[in-house]
């Protein structure tokens, strides 16, 4: 099929589209707007569900609703409009949903501005909303990626009864790149043996996250956990540059990734041997890799758009074994690849004792700036 | 091979839609491109931008601090951008627009009337095509028949009245190659 140029958020809703979605609800907020306007317009012309909610609170809810009918459905928002889902969202988890949201995150935290961010990386991969539970959580970083794995969500969302959402950034929903879109499918209505879609004939099925007796809630929990492992076990997402015979590796995932590769290519250029470890999921992470990656590594730069909330994660899979820098930028600013190409000059000539926080010695550095 | 590319202007002056062409004309040569408009930090200061990177391998940064050319529509981007054009690189003024002369000597400077040869062909909307015509004649990244056919191909039917004038426009802003750069 020939290419396209598409912005990324009508990319996403198209590639949703593609997937068989049969119902969208949703609420608008910049940046992601245009992923609302355009399925305002295409799933109608498609005769399928397209509903504006009240509120963020109002879309969550028509989608849990909507999902336990076994229909293939979907909303999405940026940030202060996903953290109004949060409650919703864990309900979806607890009633074990197959639901698909998109977060084209942006500067915060509260109201903040409309431009892009990674901020909502804590939120988002490490819950969010209450309870134990796991979203599956994918990051793209330029727009044919966005388009396969929002078309792949919905099965991965249905053959896990799981969450699935797809972390992007405001740069990403408002550029374009020419891509490739997948072959279209009709709507999607399944009848799974838990849906609700008419007992006629059967016997009542009940959907619900409400667990009084707390054993029950446990045992529930813990199918929750079971299957989280069959997740990490199966669904790990990563893409490595110039790795091979890398002493040094810069880590980052979506748009600050892609922006890294820049750099990664310059100081190439300049005779360093250096890669890029961009994790795809973010939840399953890709610890082993990126583990098994570090022992064989001089030293790891993560770049993130917030105040190194990867970092962490980072931290710990790589056990503190190599030494660790950090590079953020926040508020809705994008780092430039030269910024980055001096932190690698940085981590190369003048490396720093392993003991003491990143996160501190980014702060030192660049605190003073600002 | 990489170059970067950011159009800016007032809102309303084609800026995104210039962008946008140049983007569809290399996407129809195989080429790998990206579009952002302007966006966070860069919306301040006036003027409406669009950043346009070809490249025949994968696109990392769609953000560039110094572009391999600028096309400047107006004094606010002459400013703002004069500076960030790479040494070597290709700055394409729109003179109607500005009261001063480019400063930098390491760079090529093509100065065009574009509003007034706009106004000659008598639609002074082919402003940025003249300006996109001057760029193509000063940077090598895509040949002038490659953005005509773009246009021809995607631009909304009811347009294709103009697409005569639009490649007129694009002629005469090719007239305008800059010296080279002395030493």
């Amino acid at each position: 099929m020939a290419k396209e140029l598409m912005k990324g958020n009508v990319a996403i809703a198209e590639a949703a589209v593609r997937a068989g979605l049969n119902a969208y609800f949703g609420y608008p907020i910049t940046p992601q707007t245009e992923l609302l306007e355009y399925l305002s317009s295409r799933m109608p012309e498609l005769g399928r569900t397209f509903l504006q909610a009240e509120s963020e609170l109002g879309a969550v809810n028509m989608v849990y609703g909507a999902a336990c009918t076994g229909a293939r459905v979907m909303s999405s928002s940026s940030s202060p409009g996903t953290s109004l889902m949060m409650e919703g969202i864990s309900y979806i988890a607890g009633t074990e949903l197959p639901v698909v949201i998109v977060d084209v995150m942006r500067g915060g935290p509260g109201l903040g501005n409309i431009a892009p961010a990674q901020a909502d990386y804590n939120q988002i991969v490490h819950g969010g909303g209450h309870g134990d539970y796991h979203p599956i959580v994918l990051a793209p970083a330029n727009i044919q990626e966005a388009i396969d794995l929002t078309y792949g969500a919905f099965d991965l969302a249905e053959k896990y009864r799981s969450l699935v959402v797809i972390l992007a950034d405001g740069s990403l929903g408002q550029m374009m790149e020419p891509a490739e879109l997948p072959e279209m499918k009709p709507a999607i209505m399944r009848t799974p043996d838990w849906a609700t879609y008419g007992s006629e004939g059967r016997k009542k099925r009940i959907l619900s996250s409400i667990y009084l007796d707390p054993p029950e809630q446990e045992k529930t929990n813990f199918r929750l956990e079971h299957r989280w492992q069959e997740i990490k076990a199966n669904e790990v997402q990563y893409k490595e540059y110039f790795l091979e015979d890398a002493d040094y590796a810069v880590v980052g995932f979506g748009t600050s990734g892609r922006i890294a590769l820049s750099a990664v290519r310059a100081a190439r250029a300049k005779g360093i041997k250096i890669g890029l470890f961009r994790p795809v999921s973010l939840a399953p992470y890709p610890e082993k890799e990126l583990f098994e990656l570090s022992k064989r590594l001089k030293g790891l730069l993560v770049v993130e758009m917030n105040a190194g909330q990867m970092l962490e994660d980072v931290l710990n899979i790589t056990r503190r074994q190599i030494p660790v820098e950090f590079y953020g930028r926040m508020g809705g600013i994008l780092p430039m690849p030269e910024e980055i190409e001096a932190e690698i000059d940085l981590l190369v000539n003048e490396p720093t004792a392993a003991n003491g926080h990143p996160r501190d010695r980014w702060l030192a550095r660049f605190g003073k700036k600002n | 091979m990489q170059k970067e590319i950011i159009i800016a202007g007032f809102g309303g002056q084609g800026v995104l839609f210039a962008g946008q062409l140049l983007t569809y004309a290399a996407m129809d040569q195989g080429l790998q491109v990206t579009w952002i408009p302007s966006y966070g930090p860069e919306m301040r200061g006036g003027t409406a931008n669009c950043t346009v990177v070809i490249s025949d391998d994968e696109i990392g940064s769609p953000m560039v601090s110094r572009p391999s050319a600028v096309i400047a529509m107006n004094l606010p981007s002459l400013d703002k951008y004069e500076d960030k054009v790479k040494d070597g690189g290709v700055l394409v003024v729109n003179q109607s627009m500005v009261d001063r002369e480019v400063r930098r000597s390491d760079i090529k400077v093509a100065m065009v009337p574009a509003n007034t040869i706009a106004e000659e062909l008598g639609d002074k909307r082919m402003t940025n095509m003249v300006l996109l015509g001057a760029l193509l004649a000063n940077l090598d990244i895509l040949p002038v028949e490659a953005v005509e056919k773009a246009l021809k191909e995607h631009l909304p039917e009811r347009h294709h009245k103009l697409l005569t004038l639009n490649k007129e426009a694009m002629q005469r802003g090719g007239k305008y190659v800059a010296a080279a750069i002395s030493a």
